[in-house]
């Protein structure tokens, strides 16, 4: 039972990295319609700059962070502008391919300017744990919980209200929702679509950089190929939830870090990815939208 | 024309390799080239033709790889032609992977858009998995398999063929340039010919209007499911090629990314386009290798190449300008154009 719950807390942790992670995706893919591979990297260049700014310039972590989510956010604006609005009007596949270009680059200046050897990522709030003594007829035993894991639930909950709020009471939050339902439409009411996208990945960049920290909190290495495989298994989360809300992300991610971890406990260290995938074409099966996707109904 | 400037590219590389032209890496990337070009060619009868978006691709390939090889390995003493043996083990990989994408289209092809990308895409994963942690001997008892760890309890004088991660070594390379060649001739014959039946028009209607198609009396799971097998059994058959070209294989070298490469040739190369596929694949094969000089600085080129042939080729002053510059092209162009 012990053993269950640790596995539980350690799959809560990983499914809120994923979530943060599916949010940057869930996001963009709501309000742009595609799918931004380059997200994943994102992710890797913002753990690159928080490890440089807290070990090479002796920066507070938390300083590290703030500079890492600047840092992301400019780029993921930059690369927006540079790279997808020229194809605003474009085949979707072929804003698919741009941004696999993109994913690339990143991922070779990444090698460039940093090398491939692994880096050690430094612990932003130290390898402590909080320690749970438990002795009544149910549970017997300890549970420990590093601080680590803790910091990432609770930073994923407070994205998540942060942003539910944004969505829900601010003025550019209504827009982006007014966006991904219909952008004509929204046009038509005043709201200046481009600069909706443009802040959306903006957002979505800033949180990736968090993803990122986290992410190499939890598992501390990092090299240039640290964001693809998370960035993979975080779509797979956002379209788990259905793709383009919010909670859904948030549940998928979830529900995809307990299932990995448990599959990787119970199941089969090596078939873990396998099951955890397995797991999505079951669900897609059974409700085709994911989740709390809604599916529309089809105009003739 | 497809198979002529195909053929006469052959020639053209056939004569250079013989002539010593070529380099010894050039000569090396001849038969992945061909193994790319009907990857490319297969998987645009999916993306091009139907119109569904497969991001899975290399699944199909690695099935086709592993089984092929096999195979391959089996019959060594049965067929001692190498090239016979070739040619059924492509047929083995072709068929293996035509079964893969049957099982798997069951499921998919349920699913529409984006989400049938993304199921494509865990089905490539999930198969990278299983392949990852397959073990298959053979022994005076017969063929043996066992997962994760190696439990095949072979026999004295047993062999084993497929050793999990570290997937098949010791391969015999058969591969030849002509049989890549004769494949992709084969590839585009079967391509071609299934475009221009009644099945290739049903797969274009349903792509260009499913409810319609629907309603004309188009079985649309019948027909995507025909051309996901088809287009599973000839990636297979690539797989085999490609894979017989090493004397190593393992199931890695068929990820996401390389699902991701086949992809980026598809569409450049046009979308429905055959002919631009193969070109697409054997350019930006050869590309990487060209940019060499740049050392570090290679795939950062490749990315940057990708990012502006993208931008450049969506950008309508550019189109337009390039449709001026050349009148044999315009139809081309506005095909394009009609497909935005």
């Amino acid at each position: 039972m012990m053993t269950f719950l640790n596995f539980f807390i350690s799959g809560i942790s990983l499914g809120s990295i994923y979530a943060i992670i599916a949010l940057g995706y869930t996001m963009v893919y709501g309000i742009a319609k595609m799918l931004n591979f380059a997200h994943g990297d994102v992710i890797m260049v913002g753990a690159y700059v928080c490890f440089y700014a807290i070990s090479r310039f002796k920066l507070p972590p938390l300083a590290g962070v703030a500079l890492a989510m600047i840092v992301c956010t400019i780029l993921g604006m930059i690369i927006e502008r540079m790279a997808y609005k020229p194809l605003r009007q474009a085949p979707s596949l072929a804003v698919l391919i741009t941004a696999i270009g993109v994913s690339y680059f990143l991922q070779n200046t990444a090698l460039l300017l940093w090398t491939s050897s692994p880096k050690v990522f430094p612990s932003i709030i130290g390898r402590g744990a909080f320690k749970f003594e438990f002795n009544n007829f149910l549970l017997e035993g300890q549970l420990s919980v590093s601080h680590v894991i803790v910091l990432t639930i609770v930073t994923c909950i407070i994205i998540m209200l942060c942003l539910t709020w944004f969505t829900g009471n601010t003025r550019m939050g209504k827009a982006m929702r007014a966006c991904s339902e219909d952008k004509g439409a929204a046009q038509l009411m005043g709201i200046n679509v481009n600069s909706t996208i443009s802040m959306t990945f903006a957002i979505g960049s800033g949180l990736a950089a968090i993803a990122g920290v986290l992410l190499c909190s939890a598992y501390p290495t990092l090299m240039p190929t640290t964001g693809s495989l998370p960035g993979i298994k975080a779509f797979t989360a956002a379209v788990f939830g259905g793709i383009g809300s919010i909670p859904g992300a948030l549940l998928g991610g979830l529900l995809l870090g307990v299932i990995e971890i448990f599959a990787k406990a119970y199941i089969s260290s090596q078939l873990s990815d396998a099951v955890v995938f397995a797991v999505l074409i079951i669900v897609l099966l059974v409700k085709p939208a994911g989740l709390l996707g809604v599916q529309r109904p089809e105009k003739v | 024309m497809t198979y002529a400037i195909v053929t006469v590219a052959y020639i053209i590389f056939q004569v250079m390799s013989s002539a010593g032209l070529l380099s010894s890496s050039m000569r090396g990337m001849l038969v992945p080239i061909c193994a790319y070009m009907v990857m490319a060619v297969s998987l645009n009868l999916v993306v091009g033709v139907l119109g569904e978006l497969s991001l899975g691709h290399a699944g199909f390939m690695s099935v086709g790889a592993f089984s092929g090889v096999a195979a391959a390995v089996l019959l060594q003493n049965i067929i001692p032609i190498a090239a016979l043996r070739l040619t059924a083990a492509m047929l083995v990989g072709a068929a293996f992977a035509a079964l893969a994408g049957f099982i798997i289209g069951i499921p998919v092809l349920r699913l529409k858009g984006d989400y049938l990308a993304i199921v494509t895409l865990a089905f490539g994963e999930i198969i990278k998995s299983l392949l990852n942690n397959f073990y298959l001997g053979v022994d005076s008892g017969g063929l043996h398999f066992s997962m994760l760890t190696d439990n095949t309890r072979l026999l004295a004088g047993g062999k084993l063929i497929i050793r999990g991660p570290m997937g098949i070594s010791g391969i015999q390379k058969i591969s030849t340039f002509p049989a890549g060649f004769a494949l992709t001739l084969i590839a585009l014959a079967i391509v071609f010919n299934l475009v221009n039946s009644r099945m290739g028009r049903s797969f274009m209607a349903i792509r260009d209007d499913r409810i319609a198609a629907e309603s004309v009396g188009i079985d649309i799971t019948k027909y995507k499911m025909m051309a996901f097998v088809m287009s599973a059994a000839i990636a297979g058959a690539a797989g085999c090629l490609f894979a017989m070209n090493y004397s190593t294989i393992v199931a890695n070298k068929f990820d996401f990314n390389t699902s991701i490469l086949i992809l980026v040739f598809v569409v450049l190369g046009g979308q429905g386009n055959m002919l631009g596929s193969i070109i697409a694949a054997a350019a930006l094969t050869i590309l990487p290798e060209k940019l060499r000089s740049f050392s570090d600085y290679r795939m950062l080129l490749y990315a940057v190449v990708l990012i502006v042939v993208m931008l450049g080729t969506n950008n309508a002053n550019i189109r337009r300008f390039f449709e001026k510059l050349n009148p044999f092209n315009r139809n081309k162009d506005e095909d394009e154009a009609g497909e935005d």
